[in-house]
């Protein structure tokens, strides 16, 4: 796929978030401006309570914001109802968790299939879509064991599998390697990155290692519910 | 949409098999138990009617003294009835059978090494008239035996029982206190035993007999009438009560010194006391079904945490809130419908097995089993679906972080 210069698919503009009351306000997120284009693959880093997976929320429209614009493929998010947030997860965007939120005592494919199934495919469709994306995670092998039966590294990829069997236009992944080993993570990482090749799907990524961090095409590094420009991040090719 | 929210929702019930079962097993319990409560209520209150007008509906008894709230009170020192009374009504009363003088008291009745405490009646033959009573063998007394006061006696089954066992007692005799008598008639089997009280538990003498022999005095202490139909009862009541007035010479302003019981009141008292009895297990019952569904509700507000986790998992892939939704009212109202349909079988098998076992009546009562449903159903419903709605309105990062 031929990168081109295009309109950002993401945009984000002074975004607030903020948890309690009046007196005892905590901000997550602090007035965030952020675009990424589609076909990028960037990596979010910065201290733990930064803001990471806050700001992975509110572009998944997993949660509400405060104040600022949140702009995705040219529609105002802040103004669209629960099911309309919905609709747009499910037709464009996967979204790995920090823990798995896998179904438990489901089977990895049904777990797979889910999101399959509330886009309407048929039956038929679906296993095979499933398996496929199982095929490419390295788990044809455990379709039919439920994330019991599997260990942390096989659940991330049933995970990834379910994130990506919709082909969704863009991935967001919090901390996808976080409770992997190195050898692991990096297999998760060289996934994503061949994902981000091959098909050109964007990635946003947040991360706390550097060895992962490495393989994304733009760093962004967060601190305090901001963005941090005095560091520079590196653009990697 | 429906076809998936189906599929997921039968899929959902076989992975949690014990909270299905769980849910389910409290409405089966609680329609169960109403509906076999109230079953055997409704059997007990047909069966209790049924034996009343088995002693004849027809019936009216007079006794002396009056009546109040339910208890003969002033009975013993009200003027008996004389042999005149008898013959008066018999004569001036229109549109009945039969009226039978019955005098009673408790007896020990020995028949070879058998004895046997019982009742016995003194009374002549219009008294198996009036209670319809017909003789399994043997005969009733003769003009003769009545008139004077000879020792014979007719006796109910439940006397054969004790103390012949099979064998004939037609023409034995049979020992009464200080006496005996020649048993000439055995009467069929009423067959129904009534607060404990067993028709055929007892002994008839004549009259004579029982006021020489026994009581030691002239006195009837209680008059058994019977109304040739339904529609006389009334006519004939009255015209006992002008009679008896005047015979025992009850001015216009005073109390009368005796009183006529109408069967049929006493049906109606009796069935009004034993409605109340199905009232009382249906409260009990009602009260199975409450915890039948407080047993529902606790199940299924446990399971909330995880299955709000579930709900968030599912609007975070996609699924919007009305699916979600439906996923959950399927769940919930196919739980609810099985556990009521087996609830209904199982309160319907109990009801008709302790009703066949205990010899009762059945009664179909439609609309408690209609009832019990209902209210199971809705508690199933309720309590699947109102928590499932308020999780599937959060914002899906919530409904995935609740504890
Ligand atoms: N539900 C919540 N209620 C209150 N504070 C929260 C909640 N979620 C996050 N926070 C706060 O927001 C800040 C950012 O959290 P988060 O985005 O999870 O950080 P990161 O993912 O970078 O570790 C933290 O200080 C955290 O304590
Ligand atoms: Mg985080």
């Amino acid at each position: 796929m031929i990168q081109e210069e295009k309109e950002p698919i993401i945009s984000l503009r002074g975004i607030v978030k903020s948890y309690g009351s009046a007196e005892a306000t905590t901000y997550a997120l602090r007035g965030v401006d952020l675009d990424i284009k589609q076909g990028e693959f960037v990596a979010i880093m910065g201290p733990s309570g930064s803001g990471k997976s806050t700001v992975m929320n509110i572009i998944g429209g997993l949660d509400t914001f405060n104040s600022g614009e949140y702009n995705f493929g040219g529609v105002d998010i802040g103004s669209l109802s629960l099911d309309q947030k919905t609709l747009l997860r499910r037709n464009y965007i996967g979204f790995i968790f920090q823990g798995f939120n896998l179904l438990g005592k489901t089977t990895a494919i049904e777990n797979v299939e889910l999101p399959l199934l509330y886009r309407g495919f048929s039956a038929h469709d679906r296993s095979e879509m499933a398996m496929n994306a199982l095929r490419s995670v390295g788990l044809e092998k455990v379709s039919h064991h439920t994330p019991g039966q599997l260990s942390g590294g096989q659940q991330q990829r049933v995970a990834i599998a379910r994130a990506i069997v919709t082909d969704p236009f863009i991935l967001l992944a919090d901390e996808p390697t976080g409770n992997l080993d190195t050898v692991k993570g990096k297999e998760i990482m060289e996934l994503l990155s061949s994902f981000n090749k091959e098909k050109g799907l964007t990635i946003v990524m947040v991360t706390h290692e550097d060895e992962m961090a490495a393989y994304a095409s733009r760093i962004i590094r967060f601190r305090d519910g901001k963005i941090d420009n005095s560091v520079h991040t590196k653009i990697v090719q | 949409m429906i076809q998936n929210a189906f599929f997921l929702a039968l899929r959902e019930i076989r992975r949690s098999a014990m909270r299905s079962m769980l849910t389910t097993l409290g409405i089966v319990i609680g329609i169960a138990s109403v509906i076999a409560m109230v079953m055997l209520g409704d059997a007990t209150t047909a069966y209790i009617t049924q034996s009343i007008s088995k002693l004849g509906t027809n019936m009216l008894m007079v006794i002396p003294g009056q009546e109040r709230k339910g208890v003969p009170s002033s009975s013993l020192m009200a003027k008996k009835f004389t042999h005149n009374d008898i013959e008066a009504i018999k004569k001036e009363v229109a549109n009945i059978r039969g009226a039978a003088p019955v005098g009673s008291t408790m007896i020990r009745a020995v028949y070879g090494n058998q004895n046997y405490s019982t009742t016995i009646e003194g009374t002549d033959n219009d008294y198996f008239i009036v209670k319809d009573w017909v003789f399994a063998s043997g005969r009733n007394f003769s003009e003769i035996e009545l008139r004077s006061g000879k020792a014979v006696c007719v006796i109910g089954e439940s006397v054969k029982k004790e103390l012949y066992k099979d064998q004939d007692p037609i023409g034995t005799s049979l020992r009464l206190e200080n006496f005996s008598c020649e048993v000439i008639g055995l009467l069929e089997s009423k067959g129904a035993a009534m607060f404990g009280m067993d028709q055929d538990d007892v002994i008839i003498a004549p009259i004579r007999m029982f006021q020489r022999r026994i009581s030691g005095n002239q006195d009837i202490s209680r008059i058994m009438l019977s109304a040739s139909s339904a529609e006389v009862i009334e006519s004939a009541k009255a015209s006992t009560i002008a009679l008896l007035q005047e015979r025992r010479r009850i001015g216009l302003t005073q109390e009368d010194d005796f009183f006529v019981h109408d069967m049929r009141e006493m049906v109606q008292t009796l069935s009004s006391t034993t409605k109340m009895l199905t009232i009382l297990l249906g409260a009990v019952a009602a009260i199975s079904l409450l915890v039948g569904g407080i047993g529902i509700m606790n199940i299924m507000l446990v399971s909330v945490t995880e299955r709000t986790r579930e709900i968030g998992i599912r609007l975070a892939i996609g699924a919007l809130e009305r699916e979600v939704l439906l996923q959950f009212l399927i769940e919930a109202v196919v739980l609810s419908s099985l556990g009521g349909i087996i609830g209904i079988a199982l309160g319907i098998g109990v009801g008709v097995g302790t009703t066949i076992y205990f010899d009762l009546p059945l009664i179909f009562n439609t609309s408690i089993i209609f009832i019990a449903f209902l209210f199971s159903t809705c508690v199933g419903i309720i309590f699947g679906y109102f928590p499932a709605q308020k999780a599937a309105r959060l914002n899906p990062i919530d409904a995935l972080r609740h504890e």
